[in-house]
């Protein structure tokens, strides 16, 4: 069978047989279709005015600054946690990775519950903060919660496949040169796996863009407070049908143009002809 | 001020003890397997031995009865590898500067030093270039320099020629004969060459275990394993010593010069003596004095521009077209004759 | 883009569902002289499947009253399917083989007479009001609709786009009321959940939610509640091809038994 031939690559052979064109057409059609009948529907002399309504910039802007916010929160406890399981050797280190993962296949509505019985005002941890004077429901900060629960998993199977690739040789070589473990993570450690974190960090925030269930189970539905942008597409849904199609357009220019960045070849990635590319250590 | 390690490293079948004057460079030399990177790697503090103690100018970087045990970083052992393994996305002034920045150095100082070195080793023009445009050798000639600007009580060398080619290998060995002089080292190599021009003592490895130490020359002159004979590319035969040579266990006399101490040679002993001395005939040969081994050829190989002839445990140089007048092929019965002249004896 | 998938998914499998029962239900539709048409001589003949598409506060009371229906007309079969009442009208509008529609409010099921999707007019079967619902223990100590004001209360409302939310800012309104809710849910099931998690301290809910939530919370009446009547119609569906079958199971919902099933359920008369 005649074998795929790429344009820009004249000699690179691949082994790829020609009729698996077909089925990978329609695998793509599949997901562009829907997204393109979408297009079809927007009624496009109102679209500016309904993505411009107060209550449309309201749940954009709380979508993003949310999802930034979820995505700090990602790094800041991703990377650690990335670093153990790639790193350490413990008792219990396989299942601690199974579990950090579940909420990749947990309906969203589940980590929504699931939160509301941690940190709700009768939840294992929110009965402790409603002492101290916290409450989380109803907040952006839950936001955030719900968001960050569901991404977590995103950002450190990206980095821990990096971590893994990269191997530890690198770090070896630092330590010998006496830098201490902390000097190697900064100076080291991290650099090295920065393109696997960048791409981590993207699919985190993209994730926390889209994330509806747990939000709309933990979170509640409140303008500028708890109503990012997929939950303002559902109710608009209710009323407004065109508006939420307009809305879920901008929803999805969002999250290609944050996706498609990921795509990009970080500038640093040259200097390191060695390193393996961070494509090949995402899930 | 020396340097002594003795470790076990049950797992691999590692047990091994070491030790080191200052300014000597000791010659780690071993088959694939026989332990040579488990020590480093023990030395370095990349791996815990589960028995054994190590010292280095009075501090101990390990005892296991103790339990103590120095991380890495605060050793003053620096370890370089057969590839350079500089750091991607630091400039190779940043790479040297490296070790003195981890030690406390200030950014300005650190530099200074890293230029410094980078002089040392003949790699100034490169201090502004990124690791990824770098040949071979220039990154090990880099990745030299960052380990030394580390200033090592203790340098560690796994190969670090191997992964060059036969030129960029030649002036790197010059430039770390120039810089280890005077420096304690312990290089592991597969290099005679090496280990003659670099090292001032041969420890040769074997299973997890030393199978011989000593000076550089009188190991690769006389050498009493098997490993060392084959590095060397001498032919090594054991016996038992007697007054007129060596006694092979095939019952073969083998006649040559006793270096041993005076009196009459006894007790277990070795005659080693090198290829190109061998020649190789169809028929036995007379005369003396002689050695002559019969044998069946088992292997042809070149070798520079000789061939090298195996017949069983021996072997000898001949030239291409010896090697064709006498239709030699692997099955092909021959003589290998040595003068006695040739071969050392000495006691093991 | 998740609701998206989701509705478009939810369509797709009530589509199959749907033309599944359809499709076992078609051929016996066509012979009348069958079992079912003896055993009660009194009454026409009634055979095949009836898919209904009712609003999601039905579930209970319109699960009881399809085995009422099954039971008396042996040989048919009644399929379910409960979503909310906006939900429903875009599948039908979309072509979901509905037979019959029941839905919680008025708009939703002009949205269908206006696109000429029902055959014949609407029968208003029941009515439901809200009413304040509070955790068992009532932390907050709500006693009426004013105290839904009161600083730190945590409420949750229906968002006014929904017939429960519409429903709420009428009654705050007939009330004089102005509640700043914590929360402005899609659907009234989200409201009760926060309610019955204790997340919330007070939600506005429907008489009905509260009933069927079985002492996990408790319902506190109010006056306004009144000028906030929500009225359930009920319709065949214009693109039904069991009509007979709609208009009985249409006459069973408006009639004596489904009085009966509803009010038991804290449904009021329309």
């Amino acid at each position: 069978m005649r074998a795929l031939a790429h344009r820009s690559r004249p000699a690179a052979y691949t082994a790829v047989p020609a009729w698996i064109v077909v089925p990978a057409a329609i695998g793509a059609a599949f997901i562009l279709l829907p997204l393109l009948a979408m297009a079809l529907r927007v009624d496009w002399p109102r679209f500016g005015a309904l993505v411009t309504s107060e209550s449309s910039l309201a749940a954009l802007g709380l979508s993003l600054r949310t999802s930034a916010a979820s995505t700090v929160l990602c790094i800041l406890l991703g990377v650690p946690l990335a670093l153990v399981l790639a790193r350490g050797r413990f008792a219990g280190q396989r299942l601690l990775r199974a579990l950090v993962l579940l909420p990749l296949v947990l309906p969203p509505v589940v980590g929504g519950i699931a939160l509301l019985y941690t940190f709700g005002r009768q939840g294992l941890l929110g009965q402790v903060l409603t002492v101290a004077g916290i409450q989380i429901a109803f907040s952006t900060t839950a936001v955030v919660l719900a968001q960050t629960f569901v991404a977590l998993p995103f950002l450190v199977l990206s980095l821990e496949g990096t971590l893994r690739t990269a191997g530890t040789s690198y770090e070896a070589v630092a330590a010998t040169l006496g830098a201490r473990p902390s000097t190697v993570l900064r100076r080291v450690t991290i650099p090295l796996v920065l393109p696997g974190l960048a791409s981590g960090a993207v699919l985190a925030f993209a994730r926390s863009l889209g994330e509806f269930g747990a939000t709309l189970t933990f979170a509640g539905s409140l303008q500028g407070t708890t109503r990012t942008l997929p939950l303002e597409i559902y109710l608009q849904r209710e009323t407004d049908p065109d508006a939420a199609v307009a809305l879920s357009l901008v929803l999805v220019a969002v999250a290609v143009i944050v996706v498609a960045s990921t795509y990009r070849r970080p500038p640093g990635e040259t200097a390191a002809p060695r390193e393996p590319a961070p494509e090949g250590a995402r899930p | 001020m020396t340097f002594t390690f003795e470790a076990t490293v049950a797992a691999r079948g590692f047990d091994v003890s070491l030790a080191l004057a200052p300014g000597q460079t000791v010659a780690v030399l071993g088959a694939n397997g026989a332990g040579k990177s488990t020590l480093l790697a023990a030395i370095a503090g990349l791996l815990r031995p589960e028995a054994g103690s190590s010292q280095l100018g009075g501090t101990v970087l390990f005892d296991a009865a103790a339990g103590t045990w120095v991380p890495p970083h605060l050793r003053g052992t620096v370890l370089l590898a057969q590839e350079p393994r500089l750091f991607p996305h630091l400039s190779v002034l940043d790479n040297v500067a490296f070790g003195p920045l981890a030690a406390g150095a200030s950014r300005r100082h650190a530099r200074e030093t890293a230029r410094h070195w980078l002089a040392e080793v003949e790699a100034s023009a490169l201090a502004g270039r990124r690791p990824g445009e770098l040949s071979g050798g220039q990154a090990q000639r880099v990745a030299i320099a960052r380990a030394l600007a580390a200033n090592p009580e203790l340098l560690l060398l796994d190969e670090p020629l191997s992964a060059l080619d036969v030129h960029a290998a030649a002036l790197l060995r010059r430039l770390l004969t120039r810089v280890l002089a005077g420096r304690r080292a312990i290089i592991v190599t597969h290099s005679v060459l090496d280990a003659l021009m670099l090292s001032d003592a041969v420890v040769v490895l074997d299973g997890g275990r030393v199978a011989e130490a000593g000076p550089t020359r009188e190991v690769l002159a006389r050498p009493r394993s098997r490993f060392a004979a084959g590095l060397a590319g001498l032919n090594l035969l054991h016996g038992t010593l007697g007054p007129d040579g060596l006694s092979t266990a095939g019952g073969q006399l083998v006649a040559g010069r006793f270096e041993g101490a005076d009196g009459v040679p006894a007790g277990p002993g070795a005659a080693v003596f090198p290829p190109s001395s061998v020649s190789v005939f169809l028929a036995a040969p007379h005369g003396s004095p002689r050695n002559t081994f019969a044998g069946v050829v088992t292997e042809l190989e070149p070798h520079g521009d000789q061939i090298r002839v195996r017949a069983g445990d021996l072997s000898a140089f001949i030239t291409p077209a010896a090697a064709a007048d006498l239709a030699l092929a692997p099955g092909v019965e021959v003589f290998l004759v040595v003068k006695a002249a040739e071969v050392a004896i000495f006691p093991v | 883009m998740i609701t998206k998938t989701t509705t478009l998914l939810a369509t797709a499998v009530l589509a199959a569902g749907a033309l599944a029962g359809c499709g076992a239900g078609t051929p016996s539709a066509g012979s009348t002289t069958t079992a079912a048409a003896s055993t009660s001589a009194s009454t026409p003949a009634l055979s095949g499947t009836l898919t209904v598409f009712a609003a999601a506060s039905l579930k209970a009371t319109f699960t009881e009253l399809a085995k009422e229906f099954e039971a008396q007309h042996p040989g048919t079969k009644i399929q379910l399917s409960f979503a909310g009442s906006s939900d429903l009208v875009t599948q039908i509008t979309a072509g979901a083989p509905a037979d019959v529609f029941a839905s919680a409010d008025t708009k939703n099921m002009a949205k269908l007479a206006d696109a000429s999707l029902l055959d014949g007019a609407a029968v208003n079967f029941a009515s439901n009001r809200l009413t304040i619902a509070v955790p068992p223990s009532n932390p907050a100590n709500i006693a009426g609709l004013s105290d839904l004001a009161r600083d730190g209360v945590k409420v949750v409302v229906c968002a006014p786009q929904v017939p429960c939310g519409a429903a709420a800012v009428t009654a705050e309104k007939a009330a004089g009321v102005s509640i700043t809710p914590v929360s402005e849910e899609s659907s009234v099931t989200d409201v009760l959940g926060k309610v019955v998690s204790g997340e919330a301290d007070a939600g506005l809910v429907y008489v009905t939610d509260v009933k069927g939530a079985a002492g996990k919370v408790t319902g506190i009446p109010f006056d306004a509640a009144d000028k906030a009547v929500t009225t359930y119609p009920i319709a065949t569906v214009a693109a039904s091809k069991n009509k007979e079958l709609a208009a009985a199971f249409t006459a069973l919902v408006s009639g004596d038994a489904g009085r009966k099933v509803l009010s038991d359920a804290g449904f009021g008369a329309p």
